[in-house]
């Protein structure tokens, strides 16, 4: 008899699985991708193009809105960002990415045709299927446009499929704004969109104060009917989804018709790490995206 | 389940058995406390005699054979304007656990459930779990012991063998055809009725021993019950957020992942580290927000994880009550005490 032990490959056995959630070899598997394009959006925030480079693999990058992925620089860290781009183009997206720590300050360094790494796509999305024949009320503050800017596409790819679609957004200061270039396009698709700023500068027309301000303006023009049959989506930092949810509440949305998406440093994306959990629910498996109901049910989240 | 017998001078020949061709892991005595009482750790063992089977707890789990403290995840090449990943998962002999109490092989289970039994199996943790084999041996409850409570002093799956030692013979139990082949180095024998009323007596003999208990009716209703009950401040204030407990818990699995460059530029390292989430930053995002920038909510968080969020997706507690975290801890944070106290039991 032989007493060595005989050693296990796993990855022979892995390869034998073709699903991603349940392939091993895959766990650390990275795209390769280049940055096509950096658009500067604000001082702090630029937009990055991003292709994956083989094209087998770029049209089989398949996302849904509100879904993140873990763009890594190798040698310098690797980082969860949502999706800002359509679904539509695949492994093309686009990020929008605030100079923040490590990472994002490195990358706001860097020039186009630089080689990246991509993993995913990570996490829940806005179930913009169920939403068709309905209305959208998309709430953005700050940063929480990008993730919004995805869903806002799905929307102009499938215009004909929902009813009203709008838009409220608000930012510390005119400055701060981004995507500007695109606004007339929103609208130009039939997308009201409806912008305030906390702190206005000379130039500034438009409303000042807080998304909560155009919300009310908005429940005193629109009857319950429209809310009852409206879809909305809420991101921006922690304390305005509670304002806004609470107020949403009242127009008898129903709590699983209002999605938010919810920010946390994971270093893995794929539930393993526990640095992006939230009471006992993992974000990036669990979430990012998820109904207020569900948010309601969780200790510490907002 | 097949039982065996075997006589006590066996032992030593089913150690060499194992031990002439396999990598062996077990427990040792490495050095004496202040009292003269003996440290034990699981480190590699060449022979028969280095090896303390009748250790009580090591102060570390056995994690950093297949949780390395510190781990790569991948190496880079880089080059002029690109780059290569290497995925390495850093394992390449099959190895032999001789000693594992029950506590500590019901954390590989439960570890298991997590990093390979849901999505994205981790294949660093499933690459050293299969490939290894584990002796099992019994054990005498020490008074920080709470396994009993946790449903942990018993482990019914995740080992090749169990010894446990009945008096003048040893009483094996076999799970896996390894571990039957491995036995037919040694002289064994079917147990007979004498042998099944030694390990009963045994047995029964060692759950009178537990002084520590836990009470875990209910507790994850409590716990979100008490959630923001004033006891988790009072043990906040004693936390010294040190990460201890984190760091001798055989199930605590968090870790945090960074990215450094090699000093000649040509390369580069993805590093897993184990984390704690009792350490400041743990849930802090960029730009310095920071979710639980307080100790009692990490605390808190801490025992979140291991008795309400585990148990919510998996049916069990994270916690095998081995005790180590409240013998690790600086500040006398016992698991025990925390859970009581927050039922509103005094002590």
């Amino acid at each position: 008899m032989d007493n060595q032990l005989k050693f296990t490959d796993i990855i022979s056995e892995a390869l034998q699985k073709q699903h991603r959630k349940s392939d091993l070899s895959t766990f650390e598997y990275t795209y390769k991708a280049e940055i096509t394009n950096i658009h500067r959006l604000t001082e702090m925030e630029n937009l990055y193009r991003i292709q994956i480079i083989d094209t087998e693999e770029r049209r089989q990058f398949i996302f849904q809105p509100g879904q993140f992925l873990m763009l890594e620089l190798p040698g310098i860290g690797e980082a969860p960002f949502s999706i800002s781009s359509s679904p539509a183009r695949h492994g093309d997206v686009e990020l929008c990415i605030r100079k923040a720590g490590n990472l994002t300050n490195f990358l706001s360094r860097v020039g186009r045709g630089t080689h990246v790494g991509i993993r995913g796509p990570f996490g829940t999305n806005f179930p913009m299927e169920k939403m068709h024949g309905q209305n959208i009320l998309l709430v953005a503050g700050g940063l929480g446009l990008a993730p919004l800017r995805s869903a806002i596409s799905y929307a102009q790819d499938n215009r004909s499929r929902f009813n009203s679609v709008d838009i409220i957004y608000g930012a510390k200061d005119p400055s701060q704004l981004l995507f500007t270039y695109q606004y007339d396009m929103w609208r130009a698709d039939d997308i009201g969109l409806s912008i305030i700023v906390d702190k206005p500068d000379s130039s500034w027309k438009g409303p000042v104060g807080l998304v909560t301000k155009i919300l009310e303006q908005m429940f005193s023009e629109r009857g319950n009917p429209f809310f009852k049959s409206t879809y909305a989506i809420v991101c921006g930092p922690p304390v305005m989804f509670k304002f806004v949810c609470n107020m949403l509440n009242q127009k008898d949305i129903p709590m699983q018709k209002m999605f938010v998406s919810l920010e946390r440093r994971m270093h893995c994306g794929m539930g393993k790490c526990c640095r992006c959990n939230v009471g006992s629910t993992y974000t990036c498996l669990n979430g990012p995206v998820f109904d207020y109901w569900t948010v309601m049910n969780l200790k510490e989240a907002i | 389940m097949i039982f065996r017998v075997f006589a006590r001078e066996e032992l030593k020949k089913l150690f060499d058995a194992m031990a002439s061709k396999n990598k062996i892991v077990g427990p040792v005595e490495i050095a004496r406390d202040h009292n003269g009482k003996p440290l034990f750790a699981f480190n590699e063992v060449n022979s028969f005699n280095d090896i303390k089977l009748d250790y009580t707890t090591t102060k570390l789990s056995a994690k950093k054979y297949f949780l390395p403290y510190k781990e790569d995840l991948a190496a880079f090449r880089m080059d002029e304007n690109d780059w290569q990943k290497k995925v390495d998962y850093n394992i390449s002999e099959p190895f032999i656990f001789f000693g594992l109490h029950a506590c500590d092989i019901n954390a590989l289970n439960k570890l298991d459930k997590v990093l390979m039994g849901s999505v994205y199996p981790m294949p660093y943790y499933a690459a050293k779990r299969k490939n290894m084999f584990i002796v099992g041996i019994d054990c005498t409850p020490q008074p920080y012991c709470f396994c009993r409570s946790m449903g942990a002093d018993t482990a019914l799956h995740g080992f090749d063998m169990f010894i446990t030692d009945i008096g003048e013979k040893y009483f094996v139990e076999i799970l896996s055809d390894t571990a039957f082949n491995f036995l037919k180095n040694i002289r064994t024998a079917e147990p007979i009725e004498a042998d099944h009323i030694h390990y009963m007596k045994v047995a029964s003999e060692k759950n009178k021993k537990f002084t520590a208990h836990v009470d875990t009716t209910d507790l994850t209703k409590i716990l979100d019950m008490e959630f923001q009950s004033d006891v988790w401040k009072q043990w906040g204030e004693k936390c010294l957020a040190c990460g201890s407990c984190s760091k001798a818990c055989p199930t605590c699995y968090c870790y945090g992942v960074e990215e450094t460059v090699d000093i000649n530029l040509r390369g580069a390292k993805k590093t897993k580290k184990l984390y704690s989430c009792n350490l400041i930053d743990f849930a802090e995002v960029a730009g310095g927000h920071n979710f639980r920038p307080e100790r009692h909510v990490r605390l808190k968080y801490r025992y979140y994880h291991k008795h309400r969020g585990f148990v919510e997706a998996y049916e069990e507690s994270l916690c095998v009550g081995c005790g180590r975290c409240g013998e690790a801890c600086l500040a006398n944070i016992t698991v025990p005490e925390v859970i009581a106290s927050v039922r509103g039991e005094e002590n």
